[in-house]
C-alpha cells in the first residue's frame, strides 16, 4: 500500500504557472486526474513520478521526496503519454530490457506475465515500428507492470485506443485498484474517468478545481446554470413566457434575435419549454446550449460561483 | 555500467542511419590513404594532410555522430524517461552509454588513424602508433565532451560542430593560445611525445594527459547528473 502526497505544490516556468498550490492524496484504488487539455495534468504526473521538481511545496511518496529518488522507481511504475520510440526492438524485447533494469530475478518470466496482462504475448515477437497506437500502449503498460509496482501512474492512457482495448484497459485499471494498487491516470474525458476511477480529482489552469467521488463530481458539473439561446417567431413573447417557469433565472433579449435563457434545472426546462410555447402559440426555430463544452464546465468549477 | 543499457545503446547506435554514416567516415579515410599511397612515389607526400584529415575532422565527427546517437534521440523526443523511470544510478546509465560511444570512436575513429598512418608509410610504423595513441586519447576526452553536450542541450551536434571546427579548427590556427584548451592538440601532444615526426603543440605530455582525464571524468559526471535531474515535458 503506497501513498502519493502532493502538498502546496507549485510548478512554474518563468512566467508561466504550469501547476499553482496543488494538495491532494492519492491513495490505492483507482484515481482519475480530470483535466482540460493544458490543465497541468501531465506536469502533475511528472511531478508524481520524480521527472519535476516542484518550484515550491512538496511531493512525496510514503513520506519521501520523489524527485531524484532513484529508488522511488521501484514503487512506481510510469506509462507516459510519450511515445515510444524504441521501435528496433520486439515489443518482448523492450519489457524483457524493462524487467532486468528493475533487476529482477528472472526477467523473461516477469516480461511475459506482464505481456500477458495486457495480452500481447502473440504480437511481442513483432518489432514496436510496426505497432498500432493501441499496442504501443498496451506494451507501455507491461513494461510499467512487470516489476509488480504498488503504484502506477499513466497520462491519457486511453488516448489513440480502439473502443475494445479501451474496454479492457479499464477493466484491467478496475482490477489493479481493487487489488490494493495505487492508480492514478489523467484524462480530459468526464466519461472516461467515471467508468474506472472511484476518486476524481479535477484541475483546471494548474489549479485543484475539486475533489471527490465521481457522484459529487457529476453534480457539481450538471447543476449549475445552464446557457441556452432559443430563437422562435416570437422572441419577446418567448421571453415573458419564459421567465415565469422556476427552471428559468434569466432571460435577456438577443439584439440579432433569438432569447439567451439561464436555467437552473435543464432537466425541467426542456421538458417545459415545449409546452410553454405552445401554450403562447409560439413557434420555436432553434434551441442552442452556449456552454456545453467541457471547458466552460471546468470554467464554471474553478468560477468560484458555487 | 548496466549490461541493459549497453545492450540497447549499442542497437541505438548501429540500428540506425547514423550507424552507417559512421562507418562511411573512417572508409572515406581509407580510400583516401590508399589513393595517395597509390599516386604518389615519395611516402612522406600527403601523409600530413591525410593524418590531419583523420584526426582533426574524422575522428572529432566519429565522437560526436556516436556520443550524441547514444543519448541524443532519447533525450530529444523524451523516451529516454523509460530507461530513467527505474531504479538505476543515473551515473551507471551514462557510464554505460560512455562506454558503447567510446567504444565506437575507438573502432571508428581512432583505429582508422593508426591504419591510415600504416597505410601511408609502413616503413615507419612507430609515426603510425603515436597518431593513433593520440587520437585514443582524444577520442576518450571527444566522447564525454560530447556525450555531456547531448545530455545538455537538443543542439549538441551543431555546438559539437562548431567546436571542433570553427574553436579548435579555424580559430585555433589563428590563435596560438586555444590550443591550451583544444581536445586535438592535447592528443597530438600524446602523439609527439611517442614520435617526433609528429610535431608538438608544446603543452607538455603531463598537462595534455591530466586535461583529457579531468575533462572526461567532468563529461560523464556532467552527464550523470543532467540525466538526475532529467525533465518530462508534456505537450501541454
Amino acid at each position: 500500500m503506497s501513498i502519493v502526497t502532493i502538498d502546496k505544490a507549485s510548478r512554474w516556468y518563468g512566467n508561466v504557472v504550469a501547476v499553482n498550490g496543488i494538495s491532494m492524496t492519492v491513495r490505492p484504488g483507482v484515481t482519475g486526474l480530470l483535466g482540460p487539455n493544458g490543465a497541468g495534468k501531465t506536469t502533475l504526473i511528472a511531478l508524481m513520478s520524480g521527472f519535476l521538481a516542484p518550484s515550491a511545496g512538496s511531493v512525496t511518496l510514503d513520506g519521501e521526496q520523489i524527485w531524484r529518488h532513484t529508488d522511488a522507481y521501484r514503487t512506481i511504475g510510469l506509462v507516459p503519454e510519450r511515445e515510444l520510440s524504441f521501435g528496433y526492438l520486439t515489443g518482448r524485447q523492450f519489457v524483457v530490457a524493462n524487467a532486468e533494469l528493475h533487476g529482477l530475478a528472472d526477467p523473461g518470466a516477469a516480461a511475459e506475465r506482464a505481456l500477458a496482462v495486457v495480452e500481447m504475448t502473440e504480437p511481442a515477437t513483432r518489432r514496436i515500428g510496426t505497432y498500432s497506437k493501441g499496442m504501443r500502449q498496451r506494451v507501455k503498460l507491461a513494461s510499467a507492470l512487470v516489476h509488480d509496482p504498488s503504484v502506477v501512474l499513466l497520462d491519457e492512457p486511453f488516448n489513440g485506443v480502439d473502443p475494445r482495448q479501451r474496454l479492457h484497459l479499464m477493466t484491467l485499471l478496475r482490477q489493479m485498484g481493487s487489488e490494493g494498487r495505487t492508480v492514478l491516470f489523467s484524462s480530459h474525458i468526464l466519461e472516461e474517468v467515471e467508468q474506472v476511477a472511484r476518486q476524481i480529482e479535477v484541475v483546471v489552469s494548474g489549479r485543484h478545481a475539486a475533489s471527490g467521488d465521481f457522484g459529487q463530481i457529476r453534480r457539481l458539473m450538471t447543476d449549475r446554470p445552464v446557457q441556452y439561446v432559443v430563437v422562435g417567431d416570437d422572441d419577446r413573447g418567448l421571453a415573458s413566457a419564459l421567465i415565469a417557469e422556476p427552471s428559468v433565472v434569466s432571460v435577456a433579449l438577443r439584439p440579432s434575435g433569438g432569447v439567451d435563457v439561464a436555467v437552473s434545472d435543464f432537466g425541467a426546462f426542456t421538458v417545459r419549454l415545449p409546452r410553454v410555447a405552445r401554450q403562447h402559440g409560439i413557434r420555436v426555430l432553434e434551441l442552442t446550449p452556449t456552454d456545453e463544452s467541457l471547458e466552460s464546465v471546468f470554467s464554471y468549477l474553478v468560477g468560484g460561483d458555487r | 555500467m548496466n549490461p541493459t543499457i549497453l545492450r540497447l545503446s549499442a542497437q541505438a547506435l548501429l540500428g540506425r542511419r547514423r550507424g552507417l554514416v559512421l562507418g562511411l567516415i573512417p572508409l572515406v579515410l581509407l580510400v583516401l590513404a590508399v589513393v595517395v599511397r597509390a599516386l604518389t612515389s615519395d611516402a612522406s607526400v600527403g601523409y600530413q594532410a591525410v593524418t590531419d584529415l583523420g584526426f582533426s575532422l574524422a575522428l572529432p565527427l566519429v565522437a560526436l555522430l556516436a556520443a550524441t546517437a547514444v543519448l541524443g534521440p532519447e533525450v530529444d523526443d523524451g523516451s529516454i524517461v523509460y530507461l530513467l523511470s527505474k531504479p538505476v544510478s543515473r551515473h551507471v546509465i551514462a557510464t554505460s552509454k560512455y562506454v558503447v560511444a567510446w567504444a565506437a570512436t575507438m573502432a571508428l575513429g581512432a583505429l582508422p588513424v593508426l591504419v591510415t598512418g600504416l597505410v601511408l608509410d609502413v616503413s615507419d610504423p612507430r609515426r603510425a602508433v603515436a597518431w593513433g595513441a593520440g587520437a585514443a586519447v582524444a577520442g576518450t576526452a571527444y566522447t564525454a565532451l560530447f556525450l555531456a553536450m547531448a545530455a545538455l542541450t537538443r543542439h549538441a551536434v551543431v555546438i559539437g560542430l562548431l567546436f571542433s571546427l570553427l574553436w579548435e579548427g579555424v580559430l585555433g590556427n589563428v590563435l596560438d593560445g586555444i590550443r591550451w584548451v583544444a581536445v586535438g592538440a592535447w592528443g597530438r601532444e600524446v602523439a609527439s611525445s611517442i614520435s617526433s615526426l609528429v610535431p608538438a603543440p608544446g603543452l607538455g605530455l603531463g598537462y595534455a594527459v591530466v586535461a583529457s582525464v579531468v575533462l572526461s571524468a567532468f563529461g560523464l559526471w556532467f552527464t550523470g547528473d543532467r540525466l538526475r535531474s532529467f525533465t518530462l515535458r508534456g505537450d501541454e
